[in-house]
This record gives C-alpha cells, structure tokens and sequence, in this order.
C-alpha cells in the first residue's frame, strides 16, 4: 500500500491500468479514472455501474481494466463494492484496494441510497464520482448534478426555460454529512490536487469519497484538446472548487484571489450558449451565496 | 515502450465457445488508432521533460519509461490534450498521412 502521497507525474507509475478504452477522444472521465488507477495499482478490484466509463471499457472481447473489474447494478455501485470488500477481507487478502467509478446521475440520483449504505457501514472502500454533470452514456439527459441553465435533451434550452432550472445537488456535503472519514472533491483540472485525494483515499481505514469534475466535449460542446483546461477555468470561475472533508472538518484547499471570468467559461460551452444575462445573474449569485458559505464557515 | 497491446483472438464459433462468468483482464484485441485526423508529434529538442502531457493524456499512451518520452500511436485517439497543455509547444498536432518535418 502506498504510504506515500502521490502528488506530481514523476512519482506517478508508468504503468497503466485502464487501457485501450472506447471513450470518445478527449474524454474527461477516463482521464479521471486512469490517473486513480495508477495511483491505486495493480491490486485493485473495480466495480462500475452503468455509464460512459463501464461501457467504454467492457466491449466483449475488450477489457480495458488490467485488474479485476465488473459492472454493477446501475443503483448498486455502494453495495457492490461493500461486498467486494467483504469478500477479500473473508479470504484474508492483504493490500488491495476496492474502488468504484460512478457517474453523476450513478451518484447523485440512482446509486445514492446504495452508496448512503456503505459509508454508513465504514467499509474500506473508495467511492469516486466523475462527474460529468448528466447522463451522458445515453445522449446527454439532466441529472441531479446538471448545474443550471445547461441544455440536455430533457432540460431543452428554449423560450420558457433556461435548461436545466436547479443548481447541482450538493453530493460533497450530503456525504460529508454521514461524518465520512474522508471526503474530497476534485477537477481533472488540477491533477496534482486529484492524485493527492486519491493517494489520501488509498490510506484510508473507512469509506473515502472523491467527487471529480470530469469534463465531456461531447456532452457540453467545446473542442476535444480543451478537456483539461475546462476542468481547471469551472475551479477558476468559482462554479468548481477543491476541497476536504477530514475529522469532522471541511477544508478548501484552492483559494482563487479573484474569479477568472464566469462568462468565459459559461460562453466556451454549447450547452450554455444560449444563456442570457439575467441567466448569467442568477449563476453568479448562486456562486457568490455558495463561496459566502464556504469563507464563513469553512477552513479557507 | 511499455504499453499494453494486442492480442491475436479468435471469435467464437458457437454459444458454448462465449465465456461464463469471469472473463480476461486487459483483454485487447483491437487499436484504436483509426479514430485520429491528427497525430501528436513531440519534438525533442523542445521538451522540457516535465510530464504534463505524460499525466493529462486521457489514454495514457504517452510512456515514460524510457529516455525519451514515446507515443503509443496504436492507441493515441489524436485528441489534442497533449499539445494543448504543453507549455513550451513542444508537441505539434501533424495530419495523418502527411510528413512531420517542415
Ligand atoms: C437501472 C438502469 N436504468 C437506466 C439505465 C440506462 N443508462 C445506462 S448508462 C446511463 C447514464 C449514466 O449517467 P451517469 O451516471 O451520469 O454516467 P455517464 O454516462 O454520464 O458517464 C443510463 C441512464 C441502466 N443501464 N440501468
Ligand atoms: S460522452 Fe463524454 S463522458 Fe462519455 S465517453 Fe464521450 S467524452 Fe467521455
Ligand atoms: S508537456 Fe511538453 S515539455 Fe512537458 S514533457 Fe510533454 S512534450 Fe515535454
Ligand atoms: S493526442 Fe490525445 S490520446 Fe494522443 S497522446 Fe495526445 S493526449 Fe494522448
Ligand atoms: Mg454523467
């Protein structure tokens, strides 16, 4: 087990375990799940409920895991892993690691009772959401992470709405609030800070979640080399940020002195092209209520 | 390089041949190079040797492992990523079928 925080691509293993996958070019998910997978290593079992990554990666005869791998129960990623851990611990293995990839809507809306369950019962399991902010596995529908005014094909932009008309569920503290022992959210954006979570999940004794911001060109509509550069303007605007749940404690770990533009990023997006500045007004006192809380109440 | 690769497999030729049950991790048996309009090229001289493009590379085929940085272009989709987060351009995005030098 790594006892060392990895933090930086060079103490990153060359190694890859999440190889060869289906994922659309440029997909923030599986950028998500291969840099987990490399921190966790070769001992690791996966469990993946119905999304993008599992059907990318279980394409008969193709297995993209290198470690043992299956597909869970779309509600059930909780459970399913749970079980895993249970099985490994009767068979007295040592050193492994049990993970779980859920989407957004896997998460915040189908597998949420499940995943409840196991941090209520304080497995050692790591439950990591890349959120991609809807279900895009099958054509972009609004999940209860689709932040507001985006346009999905079942929040349709138009003249009475603004798509999507709620904020995103708020996932990071509705897990915090179990009292998880570790809980931390994430942007393929900022790697570094991802690694460092997922090596802190790693040595963990009890239940750990990592909520990652995994940016989809295809589901939001910006060019295909942009997918990490949009991971790190969501954190840089303030609609993202990157914080720790640790003993009780939220911690923020990125400060930005000043917002970059929340316009800018909103505008780069198809999914928001439509939004006009009154929808933008509304983003932003949502992002200003938000970071009010955060100073007041948070570790910053 | 130290890249996962492909394996020779033989489609099943009856219902009892498909697997029951567990089946083969990191189980390849087909590139993915046919997605990529483009090609990322490194250029040596330039790099700096400081990762980025390594860590970012949703596909991982960028290796390490040996003195210089080497593509896996079997399983490169020619996203871009790469290029785009270098910071000293050192990674040229060159079309397929046309010569990288100048
Ligand atoms: C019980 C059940 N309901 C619905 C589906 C259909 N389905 C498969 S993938 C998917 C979308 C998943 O969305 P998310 O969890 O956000 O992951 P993403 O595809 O965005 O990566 C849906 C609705 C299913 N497979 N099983
Ligand atoms: S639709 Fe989005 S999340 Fe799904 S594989 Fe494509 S880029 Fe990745
Ligand atoms: S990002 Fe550019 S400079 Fe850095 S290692 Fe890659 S090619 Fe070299
Ligand atoms: S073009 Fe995309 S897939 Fe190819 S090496 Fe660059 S980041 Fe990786
Ligand atoms: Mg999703």
């Amino acid at each position: 087990m790594a006892d060392k925080l990895v933090t930086n691509a060079r103490d990153l293993t060359n190694s890859e375990y999440f190889y060869g996958h289906r994922a659309c070019a440029g997909c923030g998910g599986s950028l998500a799940l291969r840099l987990a997978m490399k921190v966790l290593g070769p001992r690791t079992f996966v469990a993946i409920p119905a999304n993008c990554m599992s059907a990318v990666s279980f394409l008969h005869p193709q297995i993209s895991f290198s470690t043992n791998s299956m597909i869970s129960p779309f509600a059930a990623t909780g459970a399913v892993l749970s079980g895993i851990e249970a099985g490994a611990r009767a068979l007295g293995m040592k050193d492994y690691h049990v993970v779980g990839f859920a989407g957004d809507g896997g998460t915040a809306d189908i597998g949420i009772q499940a995943l409840s369950g196991a941090i209520d019962r304080g497995d050692r399991i790591i439950y990591v959401c890349y959120d991609n902010e809807a279900y895009m596995n099958t054509g972009i529908q609004k999940s209860g992470l689709t932040p507001y005014g985006s346009s999905t094909t079942t929040s349709p932009a138009g003249r009475n709405l603004p798509g999507a008309t709620r904020m995103k569920k708020n996932m990071f503290e509705i897990v915090a609030a179990h009292d998880i022992a570790y809980a931390a959210t994430a942007s393929i954006g900022y790697p570094e800070d991802y690694l460092r979570k997922i090596s802190k999940a790693a040595q963990c004794a009890s239940t750990s979640y990592i909520h990652v911001l995994a940016p989809c060109s295809t589901g939001w509509g910006f060019p295909i080399e942009k997918t990490v550069e949009m991971g790190k303007e969501a954190v840089d605007c303030g609609l993202w940020y990157l914080a720790e749940f640790e003993n009780g404690e939220f911690r923020l770990n990125r400060k930005p002195r000043e917002f970059s533009s929340l316009e800018d990023y909103l505008k780069k997006q198809a999914r928001f092209r439509h939004l006009t500045d009154k929808d933008m007004d509304v983003i932003k006192g949502n992002r200003d209520r938000k970071w009010k809380k955060i100073q007041d109440q948070w570790t910053v | 390089m130290d890249r996962p690769k492909v394996v020779k497999y033989t489609p099943p030729e009856c219902v009892e041949d498909y697997p029951l049950g567990a089946f083969q991790a990191g189980h390849l048996v087909q590139k993915n190079a046919g997605w990529r309009v483009f090609r990322p090229v490194i250029d040596h001289d330039k790099c700096i040797g400081c990762l980025r493009c390594f860590l970012v590379c949703p596909d991982g085929v960028i290796d390490k492992s040996g003195e210089k940085l080497e593509i896996d272009y079997d399983f490169c989709k020619g996203c871009g990523v790469c290029a785009y987060e270098c910071k000293v351009n050192a990674i040229r995005m060159v079309k397929e079928g046309e010569e990288a030098d100048e």
